[in-house]
């Protein structure tokens, strides 16, 4: 680092790395002028508002059940979360993986279950093979919420972000395994920035850093891959052709970024009848967002949660005004359990 | 949300698999991966095996985890 001898900003697309650089105080072994910020890596906390009150909405018809990630339970919409709308009688279930929601499906019959589709590659395909099998049992009254979300379009618009100056990226594993690494390619080709996917251990996220370290040394900028044992240039071509078969890209809302285009998934028109907005649709208020609250900034590596005013006083885990105090991989909640800043 | 854990396919019948970590049994669901054979490992992502892990590289990991008592 001292050869390098300038201010290095790095940043993490990843919650799960959020995570494990608290965990494991990976931050604290830092030389000063190496920075590591938290991206927009966290599903639950780039979902926008708009999203979270269909959901809502949805949840207060009759002869609905709401399955979603558990995550999602707590995060607070416009007027109120999905936690509250169940105290007060509606039915939300929480799964682990859509399977199980297609589960409650075929044991609900007279219900409709709308299933709350939210991730990234890693979880798309995963709901897309939902809706295939929903389509293959002839199930009526399953349906999903897309508000999926792909990674190369919101990269861009952080390598294009003049106030960031991002030097180098470390890309989420899992996302890698689906996508391959070469998604990354245009990172490092048309921005010059080096592009690293990394692990979760300890390990393979500091080896990660001096991948990324090494290339600015060298003046070079090209995608490595440190994941190597689960991760491939191609990535998972199945996986991939059954996202495509069920989703097209659409612009999408990013919580306090706002739209990017091509950046969301919808469900293609061949399996509108799983699409819970075009079967169902729902109107809801219009949205709004706590005017304190600096996800959007956090989300973008522009400002800390150390910067928020709400931080720790008005916002911790057990009553959070912002979706990144929710999640377990928000970067507000590693901030609250691991700093003691 | 994107966590993904390394378990071990002990069984296969058709598109289900039962991967297996620390004891632990859960249902794979084998659809967005062909060619996973008994003994291979996966990751684990939302009740569905995502991508094949190196054996060695697996195995390594879960007896370091082991030797870690965690």
């Amino acid at each position: 680092m001292a050869d390098i001898g300038r201010k290095v900003i790095l940043m993490e697309v990843c919650g799960t790395h959020t995570m494990a650089a608290f965990r494991y105080g990976i931050k604290d072994l830092f030389p000063p002028n190496l920075h590591l910020l938290s991206g927009p890596g966290c599903p639950v906390c780039v979902t926008a508002n708009d999203y979270l009150d269909k959901a809502i909405a949805y949840a207060r018809k009759e002869g609905v059940i709401v399955a979603t990630f558990g995550d999602m339970v707590k995060v607070p919409g416009s007027s109120s979360s999905l936690a509250e709308e169940a105290s007060n009688g509606a039915e939300i279930r929480v799964v682990y993986s859509s399977l199980e929601a297609l589960k409650i499906a075929q044991e609900n019959r007279e219900k409709k279950v709308i299933f709350l589709g939210i991730g990234f590659e890693t979880t798309a395909p995963t709901v897309a093979s939902s809706i295939l099998t929903a389509g293959e049992d002839k199930l009526s009254n399953y349906f999903v919420l897309s508000g999926h979300k792909i990674m190369p379009p919101i990269m861009r618009a952080l390598a294009q972000d003049h106030e960031l100056k991002i030097d180098g990226f470390i890309c989420p594993g899992h996302v890698s395994t689906i996508t391959g690494s070469k998604i990354y390619e245009f990172l490092s080709r048309d921005y010059g920035i080096p592009c690293v996917v990394a692990g979760f251990e300890p390990i393979d996220i500091l080896q990660s850093i001096y991948l990324i370290l090494s290339q600015i040394k060298s003046g070079q900028a090209k995608v490595e891959n440190e994941y190597d044992r689960a991760v491939t240039w191609e990535g998972n071509l199945k996986a991939q052709a059954l996202m495509a078969e069920v989703f097209k890209p659409e612009s999408s809302n990013w919580r306090g970024i706002g739209k990017i285009e091509q950046s969301g998934l919808k469900i293609r028109e061949k399996y509108e009848s799983f699409d819970a907005e075009k079967r169902y649709p729902v109107s809801i208020e219009k949205s709004r967002e706590n005017p304190g609250c600096i996800c959007g900034d956090i989300l973008r590596g522009l400002k800390t949660p150390l910067d928020c005013r709400l931080f720790r006083k008005v916002c911790h885990p057990s009553h959070p005004v912002g979706a990144c105090m929710v999640s377990a991989e928000g970067t507000c909640a590693a901030y609250y359990k691991y700093s003691s800043a | 949300m994107c966590i993904a854990i390394p378990v071990k396919i002990i069984e296969i019948k058709g598109k289900l698999g039962i991967g297996e970590v620390g004891g632990v049994k859960r249902k794979v669901s084998l659809l967005l991966l062909d060619e996973v054979k008994v003994g291979d490992y996966v990751l684990l992502h939302a009740g569905f095996a995502i991508s094949k892990v190196k054996k060695e590289e697996a195995e390594e990991l879960l007896e370091m985890l082991a030797s870690l008592d965690v």
